[in-house]
């Protein structure tokens, strides 16, 4: 019966004192011994994962299995591409690394040396896709590609306060759309 | 159709009479799309991004999704009418809380939101009550065609739709249900629970979706995979393989909590009960967790006066946001506790 009646009071976590969520019994040699964590130190000592693994996460286990403590060889081969970086949108593999979001669509092939190996770890293997394909795909990628940099343009035309030009670009994106 | 109509109802998918409604509160698909050749949120001047929620807005006005629609301008929206939409689960804490020009439409029956400019350009996202997945699913594809036809969503051979997130990448197919598990907490199974379903490659999250932590009683269950599986694969997977299992767990804790430990669970249930019908103070966490025990004891028979649609409609409606909606004033959190307590009490006592 302990099981019900303890569950409705506040208890505190053995280890750091927080409020404990996670309530365990254990039958040791016949003693009854009863641990109350919290998810942190839960998740430390190992009785359970954390349920929830945000982008960032993967993104630094990815980056610890790749540090330099590894071998040469290993590192060299795995090693994060911190070389790279999107000419469309500017954006570079360490800024997503830092942030988790990408920039922009081209990414994904600016970056495939970088986001392959955290594809299949987020995708149980899994590098191509094979659900449903739209039927706008008729727009190809190089289309795809050639607004994005249009539109670019367009962002560095109007910080340079070169209207004419941004005009012209605006055209250029409609035209492209409407195609 | 405004705002404030929702207040006083809950959403179809919250009736409470879905499939498998004992434990399964409610099914959830989305999918996340972005134009082509535009950049992604974080990466868009302010110019774009104005630019994307006006045409977003308009295309999905115009394709007459459903029979009834509201557009909330988030953006232009108050904190307590921004609260109300997370407390409905129409949007998420991160799309309430942002800067930047965004929105969210919503049906009439609150059976579909689509957010305009949260992490991906748009989130389409279709709800029922209880365990319907595949109905769910059908709408969101009808959805998904009608805006097709107007827009061309980012998409790529070898990785599929292009999210901002690569954890999205692919279907951008979000398959999940909320459950509630009071036995499964109560008997210390739930962490077993848990690593049976990390093993299957599922996120298990709190009441409020991502970033919310999975405390309470009530937890939300996905799929995490989203590249290399079809969207009726992934479907079919969650719906017939991993749900079930969670649904029979939770079934078989409930029924050897009544075996085992009948006295005790009355007790806990016929306490909550009584809590909930005599407290004068009552802050939302402790309603939440008297809420949950009731709606578990009405499950199995303990509790006959109370219906699990008016428990549902309870859990929504002593929200924060809601409650100030409903009773048309500003409070703090004690002059709530308050007001709460005696919402309560007045809801029960019509039963």
């Amino acid at each position: 019966m302990s099981d019900l009646y303890h569950e409705g009071m506040k208890l505190k976590c053995d280890k750091c004192g927080k409020s404990a969520t996670i309530h365990l019994t254990e039958i040791v040699g016949g003693q009854k011994i009863e641990k109350h964590l919290c998810e942190d130190c839960a998740s430390a000592e190992g009785i359970t994962v954390k349920s929830n693994v945000p982008i960032s996460q993967l993104l630094e286990d990815f980056i610890l299995q790749t540090s330099p403590s590894h071998s040469p060889e290993q590192a060299a081969q795995h090693a994060v591409p911190s070389d790279l970086k999107c000419d469309v949108c500017g954006m570079d593999f360490n800024e997503f690394r830092s942030k988790g979001l990408l920039g922009c669509p081209h990414d994904y092939e600016a970056f495939d040396r970088g986001l392959l190996p955290l594809l299949e770890r987020a995708h149980e293997g899994a590098t191509q896709h094979i659900g449903k394909v739209p039927h706008s795909a008729g727009d190809s990628q190089k289309k795809q590609n050639a607004l994005l940099r249009l539109r670019a343009e367009l962002k560095s035309a109007v910080s340079l306060e070169d209207y004419e030009r941004a005009a012209s670009l605006r055209d250029q994106i409609k035209e492209l759309e409407k195609s | 159709m405004k705002l404030s109509d929702l207040t006083h109802r809950a959403g179809e998918w919250l009736r409470g009479v879905g499939p498998m409604h004992d434990v399964v509160i409610s099914s959830r698909v989305r999918y996340a799309r972005n134009l082509a050749g535009m950049p992604f949120l974080s990466r868009c001047t302010g110019e774009q991004l104005r630019e994307l929620e006006t045409r977003l807005r308009d295309t999905v006005l115009d394709s007459r999704l459903a029979d009834e629609m509201l557009y909330v301008d988030v953006a232009a929206a108050g904190k307590l009418d921004r609260e109300l939409v997370v407390e409905r689960h129409l949007i998420s804490r991160q799309h309430a809380d942002g800067r930047h020009p965004r929105g969210v439409a919503i049906s009439g029956s609150e059976t579909m939101a689509v957010m305009v400019n949260e992490e991906d350009h748009l989130r389409i996202q279709v709800l029922r009550s209880g365990l319907q997945l595949s109905e769910a699913f059908e709408d969101l594809s009808r959805i998904d065609q009608l805006l097709e036809e107007r827009v061309s969503f980012a998409f790529h051979d070898r990785y599929g739709y292009l999210t901002a997130c690569p954890t999205n990448v692919g279907t951008g197919l979000r398959v999940s249900v909320m459950l509630h598990l009071p036995a499964l907490k109560l008997t210390g199974q739930i962490e077993k629970a848990f690593r049976a379903a990390k093993e299957l490659h599922l996120a298990i999250r709190g009441l409020y979706g991502e970033g919310t932590e999975a405390t309470g009683d009530f937890f939300q269950v996905s799929n995490q995979t989203t590249l290399g599986k079809s969207e009726p694969q992934i479907l079919e997977e969650f719906s017939t393989e991993m749900v079930p299992n969670f649904i029979d767990y939770e079934r078989k804790a409930r029924h050897a909590l009544l075996n085992r430990q009948a006295r005790a669970l009355e007790d806990r249930v016929y306490r909550a009960h009584a809590a909930l019908r005599s407290a004068r103070l009552i802050s939302s966490e402790e309603t939440m967790y008297m809420l949950s025990l009731v709606r578990l004891g009405a499950s199995l028979g303990l509790i006959k006066d109370i219906d699990v649609h008016t428990l549902n409609e309870l859990f929504l409606q002593t929200q924060p946001a809601h409650l100030q909606r409903l009773l048309n004033r500003e409070m703090d959190g004690q002059e709530r506790s308050a007001a709460r307590s005696d919402f309560i009490r007045r809801r029960l006592s019509q039963n």
